[in-house]
């Protein structure tokens, strides 16, 4: 087999690249505008021996996926908004129980149902802090049909590496879009920590990250959302452990952020510097392209989290930093945090991007 | 070059499919680049229809449509909606059928819902026959590639009538409509 071309719609190439990383466990419930990704693995899961379900909502959806992780497998859901909010609680058990997993939110307009089929980039945050308590996750930004394929893929990879949930956060325009894309004859599946048996389960090696004990293996594991110590026992009024515990699920993601940056550098030299995720860089990239004799500078991010804040001093003449999002300015926020000029934050909101003239015109007032 | 097709139309013409299989058409037999997008609401469903493909040579990166190139409208609402203020160099190809409008740029007639009951004995592929008819007014994709793309998107056993169909187009196109 050689790699192919096809012609396919954001989520039906995120759900095959998630096929193709091997996932084999998909509980979700549906929503729009993620409910293709259920619908493909609907069909396609069972033919692989792989286990579909239909879950009755979106709280039971993640625990679901929670607990097909703990037996091996690799496990996904899909949702939007609304169902994203529900999946917090669940969310904050697979960090503290360090469970990979893989979340896709198709982003749509927000807060509430806002507008089911419309695109935003309103969860940013969300996705970052929206459970309760201190932790670190990954989050991944794609800005076309085929990093839709590539980035899930690459999901699976760095939840079970650092044993932590990895979110997909896409949104309308790249899920519904259909584009080119060349599907890879196989993609890279790396596996997760392996387990010593006798050794303590939450005893973690150098990486910060224990080794994975899976359920059914031969050894009895306890798991649980309580403050744990290396053996897995609840042991939730020690300051120390719970300090030590904590600042580790931190640690072990916030320690590998060079490791996990995932961006691209255009024009270095520049002195005026956009940077986005998700569909507007698709917007960046056509002004850079309509505009050859003008230095505009670009950081096009993948890994939006942990944040490569590393990659800002990248941009030595940097005098400014443009940030278009499909928010009230989330990232922006965060790039104000470590950037060392201004930061202009070009929010969208209702549902379109921006067009590449409204953000030459910000580019060009500051020329 | 690229070119910005738009199609509209009410729910259940086709309208979605028809930029799928132009979009593909281009992308799998053609060996160029397309993104296709659709209005996608509960507006949609019976009502105004549109939807769109971007095709280019190079790799398309703004993926909406801004100013079309090329119209193809196919019910007065979607005409009203999505077609009026189509810019004065634009090309629409109109189902004659159904619209009663004519707007201010170039526009070829096609009573392409007439034409697939009364030739082909079913209006449901009318939207065939204007695919037909687009590429044979515009070439924006190689008649090869759309039939290829057609069979590829067609329900099985009714290859024989959307081929049909889009060949009525071809030909009303090139004014020669076959008997």
């Amino acid at each position: 087999m050689t790699s192919r071309l096809e012609f396919w719609q954001g989520n039906i190439a995120s759900a095959e690249g998630a096929l193709a990383a091997g996932c084999r466990f998909f509980g979700g419930y549906p929503i729009t505008p993620s409910t293709e990704i259920a619908e493909h693995m609907a069909a396609k899961l069972p033919k692989r021996g792989g286990v579909f379900i239909q879950m009755e909502d979106e709280l039971a959806s993640i625990a679901s996926v929670i607990g097909a992780s703990w037996t091996g497998a690799r496990a996904m859901t899909a949702t939007s908004g609304p169902g994203f909010s529900l999946m917090m609680e669940n969310i904050g058990y697979a960090a503290m129980t360090e469970t990979p997993c893989v979340i896709v939110n198709v982003q749509r307009g927000g807060p509430s149902t806002g507008q089911p089929t419309m695109a935003a980039q309103g969860d940013m945050m969300q996705c970052r802090f929206g459970s309760h308590g201190d932790y670190a996750i990954i989050a991944l930004c794609p800005a076309s049909v085929q990093e839709m394929y590539d980035l899930t893929a690459k999901a699976f990879n760095l939840a079970d590496k650092y044993r932590v949930p990895v979110f997909l956060m896409t949104d309308e325009v790249i899920g519904h879009m259909r584009e080119r894309i060349i599907v890879p004859d196989a993609v890279e599946h790396t596996g997760r920590p392996a387990f010593v048996p006798g050794t303590l389960p939450f005893k973690p090696g150098a990486d910060l990250v224990p080794g994975f004990p899976e359920f059914g293996k031969g050894y009895g594991t306890h798991v649980t959302g309580l403050t744990h110590d290396e053996r897995g026992y609840p042991c939730a009024t020690n300051p120390g452990l719970h300090a030590a515990l904590v600042k580790r699920l931190v640690d072990k993601i916030e320690s590998a952020t060079q490791k996990l940056a995932d961006f691209d550098v255009v024009n270095p030299d520049a002195e005026q510097v956009f940077i986005a995720y998700g569909a507007p860089v698709r917007t960046v990239q056509q002004v850079i392209h309509d505009h050859p004799d003008r230095k505009i500078g670009f950081l096009r991010v993948r890994t939006v989290w942990p944040f490569p804040s590393h990659a800002l001093a990248l941009f030595k003449n940097a005098r400014r930093f443009i940030v278009p999002e499909l928010n009230l300015g989330q990232i922006a926020r965060e790039i104000e945090r470590h950037a060392k000029v201004p930061v202009t934050s070009v929010p969208k909101l209702g549902g379109e991007l921006h067009t590449p003239g409204e953000l030459y015109a910000v580019w060009e007032a500051g020329a | 070059m690229r070119r910005e097709v738009r199609f509209s139309g009410f729910g259940g013409q086709g309208i979605i499919l028809s930029t799928v299989i132009l979009g593909r058409a281009a992308v799998m037999y053609d060996h160029k680049y397309a993104a296709q997008t659709q209005v996608y609401g509960p507006e949609a469903r019976g009502g105004a229809s549109m939807s769109a493909v971007i095709i280019d040579d190079e790799a398309i990166l703004y993926p909406e449509v801004s100013v079309p190139d090329i119209f193809v409208i196919m019910s007065q609402e979607g005409f009203e909606k999505y077609g009026a203020t189509a810019r004065p160099d634009a090309i629409m190809i109109l189902d004659s059928t159904l619209v009663h409008s004519r707007p201010g740029c170039t526009f070829y007639e096609i009573p392409a819902t007439a034409e697939a009951k009364t030739t082909l004995g079913r209006d449901i592929v009318a939207n065939i026959v204007m695919l037909g008819a687009l590429v044979g007014y515009t070439h924006v994709v190689s008649e090869e590639a759309l039939k290829k793309a057609i069979l590829d998107s067609v329900p099985k056993g009714t290859e024989a009538l959307n081929t049909k169909a889009m060949e009525l187009g071809i030909a009303i196109a090139g004014g020669k409509k076959q008997p």
